[in-house]
């Protein structure tokens, strides 16, 4: 999928991505001559549809998890499915906030230890001390979460 | 007048997205995973319920008894049954410096599959729109396979099995995930109507250019009647690997562990 603005015939570049949360993205694709932006929205089927693809328009920046499709999409998985051992990452912060932990209280358990996972190193990668909703929020978007 | 519009592949300027990079990582994930896998064998039939996952388990058994490091990846994502059939505790996967510890038999044998993941009784369900969800299902099965494949610590095996489920599109995503198509092991049972449906398969499977190493015809001795693995070797020019009676012993497994592991 590559958009082109015809008028400057120069392939436009991908500049931010939405999800609001209904299942919905929004991708917005700059002409880099122009300036023109133009929107691609999907509906809930297409966004599955490349969400199933295991890519993310607008690309990523960080590591795949282990089995990050399925444990993102599968909605019969047990809740006690993963145990993670070894040595942790989390004493090598962020924190977390008390609304952030409540959020992610909520998140099955299935997932939940991926979500964690992905927002903390999202948080790291940007040197953000603590992760709150606000964060968690804005990593949704950029990272192409839908449903986390 | 028309508007002169250049097409997809004349469009090479860098993207951000890079939709077609990111799908050569996961392949290349897979590959990675794999280097240490020497061989990948599909157990497959264009039949169900001709004992396949059964097939499976047995011959595993045959080559951890002969020493060989040996691992089932349980490709029937809808009919889970492989830790069943290896007898393995379904106990919580052990992630460990980013990747899945498969799940190992008393005999050694290492296994995935989504049984391991699912609540008791439950099928196997996706989040996503139920409208039109037949678009992205198989889409959504194929990444699953793809990270069975590539997500979990395999580690050094002789051989991989890759339990199959009935039809070929499993087959097909296999094959397009591999380097080259596995080869492949078909599983009949006697009578007519299954030598038909195996047939489509071993035909497919070579028309992809999978060797086929021989067939397995199960259940004999009982109440089914008919030659369906000999039909199918004489047509295919392939060799019967066993007949395997409903109450095996060892040495029927036993006997099919050379044509299995290759050369060594």
């Amino acid at each position: 999928m590559k958009f082109l603005c015809v008028e400057c015939d120069r392939q436009m570049a991908f500049e931010d991505r939405q999800l609001p949360g209904d299942g919905t993205l929004a991708a917005a694709f700059r002409c880099p001559q122009c300036g023109r932006v133009v929107a691609l929205l999907t509906n809930p089927m297409e966004t599955q549809l490349v969400a199933s693809l295991g890519v993310k328009i607008g690309g990523t920046t960080l590591p795949p998890q282990p089995l990050q499709t399925v444990r993102g999409m599968v909605a019969t998985g047990r809740d006690d499915a993963f145990q993670e051992i070894g040595e942790s990452r989390e004493a090598r912060g962020p924190i977390w906030s008390v609304e952030a932990e409540e959020r992610l209280a909520r998140v099955p358990g299935f997932v939940r230890g991926m979500v964690k996972r992905i927002y903390a190193d999202y948080a790291r990668q940007r040197s953000i001390a603590e992760i709150t909703p606000a964060v968690m929020d804005t990593a949704r978007g950029e990272l192409g979460l839908e449903g986390m | 007048m028309p508007l002169n519009i250049r097409t997809y592949h004349d469009l090479t300027e860098p993207d951000r997205s890079g939709l077609p990079g990111q799908i050569g990582a996961q392949r290349r994930r897979v590959a990675e995973r794999l280097a240490t896998v020497a061989r990948v064998v599909a157990v497959m039939s264009g039949k169900g319920g001709v004992g396949k996952s059964f097939v499976t388990a047995g011959v595993a058994r045959a080559l951890a008894r002969a020493g060989r490091a040996v691992g089932v990846l349980d490709a029937d994502l809808n009919g889970p049954t492989a830790p069943q059939l290896l007898h393995l505790h379904l106990a919580s996967c052990t992630l460990h410096d980013g990747v899945i510890e498969p799940a190992v038999s008393a005999e050694g044998i290492r296994c995935f599959s989504m049984a391991l993941l699912l609540e008791d009784g439950r099928p196997l369900a996706f989040h996503g729109p139920e409208a039109e969800s037949f678009v992205w299902r198989g889409t959504l099965e194929a990444a699953a396979l793809r990270e069975f494949l590539a997500d979990v610590a395999w580690g050094r095996l002789d051989v991989l099995l890759v339990d199959l489920p009935p039809g070929m599109q499993r087959f097909a995503e296999l094959a397009e995930l591999l380097a080259e198509p596995p080869p492949v092991v078909a599983v009949t049972i006697p009578p007519p109507e299954s030598e038909e449906a195996v047939r489509r398969a071993l035909r497919a499977a070579r028309d992809r250019g999978a060797p086929c190493l021989g067939v397995i015809e199960n259940m004999t001795g009982g109440p089914f009647s008919g030659d369906a693995g000999d039909a199918l070797a004489r047509e295919f020019g392939i060799p019967v690997l066993a007949r395997v009676p409903f109450h095996p012993t060892d040495d029927v497994w036993d006997a099919i562990v050379p044509k299995v592991e290759g050369s060594r």
